[in-house]
């Protein structure tokens, strides 16, 4: 559990800060002030922790309120872990052929059964999430650094800034999405971080419409005229104001790129133009044996299809809880698809 | 006592695509340091615009301080720059807004806004901050703060979040805070627990305090002077005493006559002020006042009243002596 605690021995160092900065023309009053607060203060100097961490906090009400969103928090879990020990999971190495066990259904010894090469189509799926899971976060987390980054300035600063910046996301945005990537891929060359990269700055500028327009809305609010008036600066206004009232959106823009790019790099991989052959991509999966073989051998299409279908649910319904999870403002059980309160 | 505040002809406008509002046209008026000045007047003639201006809060684009002089402390705050303005704004002048229940953040707790103007300006920690949000979340009369200090604003009243806003606007030792009609959201018991909450804590800390208001009750307890303001001027100034016993000005009187007394009869009328306060975009030439005026000359249709000693510090801007 996270510490919220706060300890400290606060008579002594209440008089400095009270003191501080100020003029000395007000210390006087300063400092009077100060003391007359100081004799109310009594014995209690603390401050009661909060009753859990965060962190905790979260994970309890995924569970208690949450459940859809606690299952799809295992499989992303799963995935995770997965992705991350696939190399002990994995009974075989993802390019290991054995041309004698060619195109095998599903047995005790192979439980995908193999592939047109003789590869054990498990291990391949168990790498592929090792894949799924690098493509899919970092292009996400570049996409939404970037979304973020854009949407932000762009909505806060407004006027003559915000309408050419706007206009270059229209710019952007006119090419059909799957056009640009085959461009940028037949340009720079196939392979992971190319696709990462490419995926990240396609859905960032994209999804900068979503950040921009939040902000704005957010901007209106009288908290930000008051944030104002107490003199924070603009940096300290957009990081401690406007980026914690926009996190909803910011959420789910990444638990649903997650997904979206996890399919896009499939998609990629499908069209022969993801990350190149032998490395065991699902899409690519799909793409190459799984449609060549799909009547001989439909296993080779449905595990990859199946894996990619439970990640992108899994990974959706997680989100969705998260982001109801993590505002404040929905807090106490509204937006609730559980049922429970 | 010192002068704190001097407000010399303050001009504030805003530009609309084809009209310019005068939202505050000539105001000029003084503080003294601990001071409690109400600033009286119906909605939109300019109480909430001067006290933006005081703090160069105007949004610009559409609107912009034209003109005039504010001189706090000595220091021309409309010369300055804005990292200076920004450095008095939370620090030497507080603000608490009108409406309690959207000028808190909803994503911080309560303790870290008000924890925040003291890290602003006086570069403390969040760690002390909350200690002191504690202590002054204790004078503002909030129950257990030392829990309430990690809740969010969904979870206050809005009794509670004003007290909270007012709680931020104490916590830099201000010279001078400003509340912007801070009890128009509220019920009535819960106003009165509050102004008397701002005027002892302002007369503990020494804090000049501007009360922006159209509560004529609440002017009469607890300011010390006020100002009367129509159409972006002020049209009446006077100590509270003067203004509520000889009142000079027909608005101040119109004001006066419409607010309902509890030792009247039951079944007098109450006299409200007839018309509507004019369009601040096209203010007629002449006396802002005369279309509603009953005392109205031909004179104040063409001249516009500049204010005039009726006695000590009391004025008023108006050709007629009404008595």
């Amino acid at each position: 559990m996270r510490e919220n605690f706060v300890t400290v021995d606060h008579n002594s160092d209440k008089g400095s800060f009270m003191t501080d900065g100020t003029t000395s023309a007000t210390h006087s009053r300063d400092a009077a002030a100060a003391s007359s607060l100081q004799t109310e203060e009594g014995p209690n100097n603390t401050v009661v922790p909060k009753a859990r961490g965060f962190t905790a906090d979260f994970f309890i009400r995924l569970f208690r309120e949450k459940p859809l969103g606690a299952f799809g928090g295992i499989i992303v879990l799963i995935l995770l872990l997965t992705g991350i020990f696939a190399d002990v999971l994995a009974p075989f190495g993802f390019n290991e052929m054995s041309p004698l066990n060619r195109l095998k259904m599903p047995s005790l010894e192979h439980l995908m059964g193999t592939d047109q090469l003789g590869r054990d189509m498990l291990s391949r799926i168990i790498y592929g999430a090792r894949l799924s899971v690098i493509v899919g976060l970092a292009a996400t987390t570049l996409s939404t650094i970037i979304s973020v980054f854009i949407g932000v300035t762009s909505g806060f600063i407004g006027g003559k800034f915000d309408m050419y910046i706007q206009r270059l996301v229209d710019a952007w945005m006119i090419f059909p999405a799957l056009v640009m990537l085959i461009v940028f891929v037949s340009v720079f060359g196939p392979g992971m971080w190319t696709i990462i990269i490419i995926l990240g700055i396609q859905y960032g500028i994209g999804g900068s419409r979503i950040i921009r327009g939040a902000t704005m809305s957010t901007k209106e609010n009288m908290y930000i005229r008051a944030a104002d008036s107490i003199g924070a600066s603009v940096p300290r206004i957009l990081v401690r104001h406007i980026l914690p009232n926009i996190m909803a959106p910011i959420i789910v823009i990444f638990t649903t790129r997650i997904a979206a790019v996890i399919l896009s790099e499939a998609t990629l991989s499908f069209l022969g133009l993801g990350i190149p052959a032998p490395a065991p991509s699902w899409g690519g999966m799909l793409s190459g044996a799984g449609r060549a073989f799909m009547l001989k051998a439909p296993h080779l299409a449905l595990f990859p299809g199946l894996a990619l279908t439970i990640v992108v649910y899994g990974v959706n319904i997680f989100g969705d809880a998260a982001r109801d999870l993590l505002d404040p403002r929905l807090r106490g059980g509204l937006g609730s698809y559980s049922g429970k309160k | 006592m010192p002068q704190l505040l001097k407000v010399r002809n303050l001009q504030t406008q805003f530009f609309a695509r084809d009209s310019i509002v005068k939202a505050v046209d000539g105001v000029s008026f003084d503080l003294n340091e601990g001071e409690t000045l109400a600033l009286v007047g119906e909605s939109g003639c300019g109480k909430s615009v001067t006290a933006m201006s005081i703090l160069r809060l105007i949004p610009n684009p559409p609107g912009k301080i034209v003109g005039g002089e504010i001189f706090f402390q000595g220091r021309d705050l409309l010369k300055i720059s804005e990292d200076e303005v920004r450095d008095i704004r939370g620090n030497d002048i507080a603000m608490v807004f009108q409406e309690p229940m959207t000028s808190l953040n909803p994503s911080l707790t309560i303790g870290r806004q008000i924890s925040e103007p003291m890290e602003v300006h006086k570069g403390i920690t969040l760690k002390k901050g909350l200690l002191r949000a504690k202590d002054l979340l204790g004078k503002v009369n909030i129950a257990a703060p030392e829990r309430r200090i990690h809740d969010y604003p969904h979870q206050f009243s809005g009794g509670m979040r004003q007290r909270a806003m007012i709680a931020m606007g104490l916590g830099c030792n201000p010279k001078l805070i400003i509340a912007d009609e801070p009890t128009t959201a509220l019920d009535v018991t819960v106003q009165a627990q509050l102004l008397e909450l701002m005027k002892n804590l302002t007369r503990e800390y020494g804090t000049a305090l501007i009360l922006i208001t159209h509560n004529l009750g609440v002017v009469a307890r607890y300011a010390d002077r006020v100002n009367v303001m129509y159409a972006g001027r002020i049209v009446e100034k006077g100590t509270a005493h003067e203004i509520y016993d000889d009142p000079r000005h027909p608005y101040t009187i119109g004001l006066l006559k419409s607010v309902p007394q509890l030792d009247q009869d039951v079944k007098t009328r109450l006299v409200p002020v007839r018309g509507q306060p004019p369009d601040l975009s096209k203010v007629p030439e002449g006396c802002a006042f005369y279309p509603r005026c009953d005392f109205a000359t031909e004179r104040c249709r063409k001249e516009s009243p500049v204010l005039e000693t009726v006695s000590g510090n009391h004025e008023k801007a108006c050709w007629i002596d009404v008595k």
